[in-house]
């Protein structure tokens, strides 16, 4: 049994969440001010995801190319992410929604082009 | 001078949709002028995603949002001048443009629709003491050359000012390898959503310093550290609080400041709490003809918020351009009420009334358990119950447009939060 406190970003009352986490799951969520409290609770405390977004080079240009997980992954992989994303470089053409990244760090999320660039920018 | 329908002064969200409505309205010729080299304002900096949930139902980047309204601009034929600035805009209507490429113009327009958006707070609004180091840099200007121009102005860094930006780039910077110290604060609560504390500073351990402010900058070339302190209730720091941090980039989050010099120059009627254009609830400012919409006329905190505004603003530009007829004066005033500044519009035709009337303001305060009350001439026409109410999130009430047929001759609407 563990304990965990966090803050529900629900609404702007921001409740501060006191969680027992027992067998991997979420035994009590105390605190909470409605109901959405303890359903963020169960997310947020079990298996925390985040989307990320981040920047690719692109060959023989100075402006990078934004880029975001097509999906949420789990939180502990956002800097290995990251990485991988940073090593990644990318030429024109490109469209909104290429894959830029494929299955990402093994969480079978790709990472795609939130951004389009043509040959013929710079 | 050429003659046209509708000038829209400004390429981001606000001046897309209005182009997008006003076109869809019917009207012909109309002419969007774009300061920047490319379209969509603050957005295709915007690289994180949260855009969107309310008018396309699913959660995009800032350059997703801007491309789906780029996309339905070039569809629509709408002609549009990137690297144009506005020079000039008068209270018949005439539009000064200036471009590299088609030099100076002037247009005639029917209607014209501002739409600018805003510009952040810099240091000197805060008089900050200490050298002019460079280093020293609104959260808004090093989103811009991180996410667009690939630039890192800095490595270790500190965040003053708890706004979105602010937070927003306390991520970016870490996700780009920079140290980030501190988000400093000087009121006791972060002007930011909760979801951007919690994703952007706690994910990540960046402390958020409340109730906190730099009282000097160190460096003489580059910056060099800054010193913070706690500060009283009057905001005022305490001697012996201060501690010093070493960093090399001081960046600023401080406040949004809507951008009327064109405004002005058109003899528009500003108001003090918004610091944007008095308007009706059709979004016609003091001057006839000449609409505004977007952050130019208070600054918004979602951008699906912006669009539905601007688009309103887009149709009514286009209903006015067509009809050119002299509107009435709007006879209904609206008034800040207990707890509550910059309600827009600022005036209401209850005769003339077209689309429900939605009322946006912020409370002064945080307000818990709180009711936001709407009266016209004393009696109560709309109420509603929050949890919750913060300074940094806009409220928005939606009056039906059926109601205003009973208030026709009414002097005074009302909005009041009372906890």
């Amino acid at each position: 049994m563990s304990a965990q406190t966090i803050t529900c970003i629900g609404c702007p009352m921001g409740c501060r969440l006191r969680v027992l986490i027992a067998g991997g799951q979420v035994a009590s969520v105390d605190g909470a001010g409605c109901g959405r409290g303890a359903v963020y609770a169960r997310q947020e405390c079990v298996c925390p995801t985040r989307m990320v977004t981040s920047l690719v080079r692109v060959q023989g240009r100075h402006a990078p190319l934004s880029v975001k997980t097509a999906r949420p992954v789990p939180k502990e992989k956002i800097f290995a992410c990251l990485q991988s994303i940073r090593a990644a470089r990318v030429t024109p053409p490109v469209r909104i929604g290429d894959v830029i990244v494929a299955d990402v760090c093994g969480t079978g999320v790709d990472v795609v082009a939130t951004m389009a660039c043509t040959e013929g920018d710079s | 001078m050429t003659d046209i329908d509708i000038v829209i002064i400004g390429g981001g969200p606000a001046g897309l949709a209005a182009a997008v409505a006003a076109r869809e309205a019917g009207c012909d010729r109309l002419l969007l002028f774009e300061r920047d080299e490319v379209l969509g304002g603050i957005l295709p900096q915007c690289i994180h995603t949260g855009f969107g949930l309310h008018v396309f139902q699913e959660e995009l980047t800032g350059p997703e949002y801007a491309q789906r309204f780029i996309d339905r601009v070039h569809a629509l034929e709408i002609p549009v001048q990137c690297g144009t600035t506005v020079l000039d805009v008068t209270r018949d209507r005439v539009v000064t443009a200036v471009s590299p490429m088609c030099g100076l113009r002037q247009f005639r327009a029917k209607a014209i629709v501002l739409a600018m958006g805003c510009r952040e707070r810099t240091r000197g609004a805060l008089m900050i003491p200490g050298w002019r180091p460079a280093g020293v840099y609104t959260a808004g200007l090093a989103q811009r050359w991180v996410n667009r121009e690939g630039w890192m102005p800095g490595r270790r860094v500190v965040i003053l000012g708890s706004g979105d930006i602010g937070l927003i780039m306390a991520r970016r910077m870490m996700f780009e390898g920079a140290k980030v110290l501190a988000c400093v604060e000087l009121m006791p609560y972060s002007s930011g959503l909760t979801r951007n504390v919690v994703q952007c500073l706690d994910d990540y351990d960046i402390p958020l310093m409340l109730s906190h402010t730099v009282t000097d900058i160190h460096g003489r070339e580059r910056v060099e550290g800054v010193t913070v302190a706690q500060v009283d209730a009057q905001r005022m720091p305490v001697p012996g609080t201060e501690q010093r941090f070493d960093c090399d980039t001081l960046l600023l989050s401080v406040g949004l400041i809507p951008e009327n010099e064109l405004s002005k120059a058109a003899g528009v009627e500003l108001a003090e709490a918004t610091a944007g254009p008095v308007v009706d609830e059709s979004l016609q400012t003091s001057v006839s003809g000449i609409f505004a919409c977007g952050n130019v006329l208070h600054v918004h905190d979602l951008v699906d918020e912006v669009t539905r505004e601007s688009a309103q603003a887009g149709r009514a530009a286009a209903a006015f351009a067509r009809s050119a007829a002299g509107l009435p004066p709007p006879a209904l005033r609206v008034r800040d009420g207990a707890g509550v500044r910059g309600v827009v519009p600022q005036a209401i035709c209850a005769e003339r009334v077209a689309e429900d009337v939605s009322l946006m303001f912020r409370p002064t305060a945080v307000f818990k358990d709180a009711t936001a009350a709407v009266k016209i001439d004393r009696v109560e026409v709309a109420r509603q119950r929050f949890r919750i109410l913060t300074p940094g999130e806009m409220v928005k009430l939606t009056l039906p447009k059926g109601l205003f047929a009973r208030f026709k001759g009414a002097c005074e609407l009302t909005v009041e939060v009372t906890e």
